[in-house]
């Protein structure tokens, strides 16, 4: 049951790289295919990151063990997403002008901020495996715990893309800082009573009853 | 000389226009004719063969009589290799028109709603002809002209598409400039009914939508007034009834849907300018040393563009119609004023 879940997700999150390579194949992405790989990727991104991150809560409050079971492969794939969106960065927009790169992470600052936040998901990539944990102790937790600084700068880095209009960037950073506020000590014990309470109801307690 | 500007009564249509285009135009007209079909197609259905996949559209009858007299081709690139102009369906499906929302598909998808017509446009100021004018009205008799014009968008990505429109300083000679006009300011439509970007609750604009030019580079021959595009009238995403396309600067300039024209004498203030003035100057001139602080302007994208070929170009200095228009900003630092 447990693999099958697993594999589930691994298509799920193949799927939506298939759909967009289709639409680039069938010429129906727009004049300008690579920036909507670009966009594409990068908000895929984020949604993963942001899935990944409502995981620990969701097994909180659920108590099923499926949301623990897939976190490392959707941490991975939020990490893949962020590679091919700097490949379709430098070179669809940039067309591989390493100057331009320069320039762009010397002077920019959502750039910058860009970068940092990928460093800091490859870096957890990296030291997503058994051989890593060991190595690290105590101190990968902390590394991981990384992660939310990560999604702060990816938000940052699409704040400072907008040009007109925060509609959609105002939903994720909602979500975002909603997922944070429940990682806080006090809200994850809350979280945990409340899983108790909806997975193993009491005997006579009032809504069996009437 | 990268484009050629004739005078509008030393060229007829047959020697600006390519023979072979010329000679599809009447080889089409001959099957329609054949086909006893000619009384009944509009005139700007076959002006419009000359573009491939180009949707026709039901067009006032005012833009049916004129188009049939345009002066075609009056304006094209020099290089056409270079600048060749983009299939139909990316310059109706990709573009930025943030009354109709803010991503690229926003304006094609939503702008259906929007009814042109009828359509007023207002004149006020310091005009010697102040009132509300139609667009017929606003054109007066003038002979449409077709100008093939690169247009350069301030997000580093670039088409070449082929307008149907008057100068504006035609237009603007007609309205009567007094000596204290400097500035011309324009104003879009406000109708949050059927605009739903000015709906929108998180969104930065303060509409209307507004622009401005000065006086001297509204009466440059380049400055347009466009009411059509592909040999057709304008769609409704690409600013219909009537906007502006001012070639040498960044697109948001060329200000869509025209509701309000006022000469005025102060320097108006602009949309893009109130929301981040670090970002958008008043003059917006297209400018490779000057960057967007969040993106060079050394190169752009010219659309259409593929995987392989990202057909990144470098930019130049007034979108490469320098020699109509660097005088305008002879004595002027484009560093400080861009």
């Amino acid at each position: 049951m447990i693999r099958v879940w697993r594999v589930a997700v691994f298509l799920a999150a193949l799927a939506p790289l298939l759909w967009w390579s289709w639409h680039v194949a069938m010429a129906a992405a727009g004049p300008e295919p690579g920036r909507y790989l670009l966009l594409n990727l990068g908000q895929g991104g984020l949604i993963l990151l942001l899935l990944t991150l409502s995981l620990t809560p969701l097994t909180r409050l659920t108590r099923w063990k499926g949301f623990s079971v897939i976190r490392r492969q959707l941490g991975l794939w939020t990490c893949s997403y962020g590679v091919l969106h700097l490949s379709c960065y430098l070179l669809f927009i940039l067309g591989l002008d390493w100057s331009a790169l320069g320039a762009d992470l010397s002077r920019r600052p959502y750039i910058i901020v860009g970068a940092l936040a990928l460093i800091i998901l490859i870096t957890l990539a990296i030291t997503s495996n058994r051989f890593a944990m060991k190595r690290l102790g105590r101190r990968w937790k902390s590394l991981h715990r990384f992660v939310y600084v990560a999604l702060a700068l990816v938000l940052l880095h699409f704040l400072w893309i907008v040009r007109a209009d925060l509609t959609q960037w105002s939903g994720y950073a909602l979500a975002g800082g909603a997922l944070m506020l429940l990682r806080l000590p006090p809200a994850a014990r809350a979280l945990s009573r409340l899983g108790r309470r909806i997975s193993t109801p009491r005997k006579g307690s009032g809504h069996l009853e009437s | 000389m990268l484009i050629h500007l004739r005078d509008r009564s030393a060229a007829r249509e047959n020697e600006v226009t390519p023979e072979t285009i010329y000679r599809s135009r009447r080889q089409f007209m001959a099957g329609v004719a054949a086909l006893g079909l000619a009384a009944g197609v509009p005139r700007s259905v076959w002006a419009s063969s000359e573009y491939p996949n180009v949707t026709s559209a039901d067009a006032p009858a005012w833009f049916d009589d004129r188009v049939a007299d345009t002066h075609w081709q009056a304006i094209t690139p020099e290089n056409p290799e270079l600048d060749k102009v983009a299939p139909f369906r990316d310059a109706t499906h990709y573009n930025n028109f943030y009354e109709f929302g803010s991503d690229k598909s926003d304006p094609a998808e939503h702008a259906g709603q929007l009814v042109t017509e009828p359509w007023s446009i207002k004149v006020d100021g310091e005009a010697g002809k102040p009132g509300q004018y139609s667009v017929p009205e606003l054109l007066s008799s003038d002979r449409l002209e077709e100008r093939i014009y690169r247009l350069r968008c301030v997000e580093a990505w670039s088409m070449v598409i082929p307008w149907l429109g008057v100068p504006l300083a035609d237009v603007i000679k007609r309205l009567e400039p007094t000596g204290n006009a400097k500035y011309v300011r324009f104003e879009t439509l406000e109708r949050p009914a059927q605009m739903p970007g000015q709906r929108s609750r998180f969104g930065l604009i303060d509409w209307p939508y507004q622009e401005g030019l000065r006086l001297d580079e509204a009466m440059n021959p380049l400055a347009f007034l466009a009411v059509g595009m592909y040999g057709r009238v304008l769609p409704n995403q690409n600013g219909a009834p009537i906007r502006l396309v001012v070639p040498w600067k960044y697109g948001f300039k060329s200000i869509k849907s025209i509701v309000r024209i006022s000469l005025v004498e102060d320097q108006p203030e602009t949309s893009w300018h109130q929301l981040a003035p670090n970002e958008y100057g008043f003059y917006a001139n297209v400018n490779p040393s000057v960057d967007h602080p969040r993106w060079s302007q050394a190169t752009e994208r010219r659309l259409p563009n593929s995987l392989f070929h990202p057909n990144v170009i470098d930019t130049r200095m007034f979108n490469g119609y320098g020699e109509q228009v660097a005088y305008l900003y002879r004595d002027m630092d484009l560093g400080k004023y861009y």
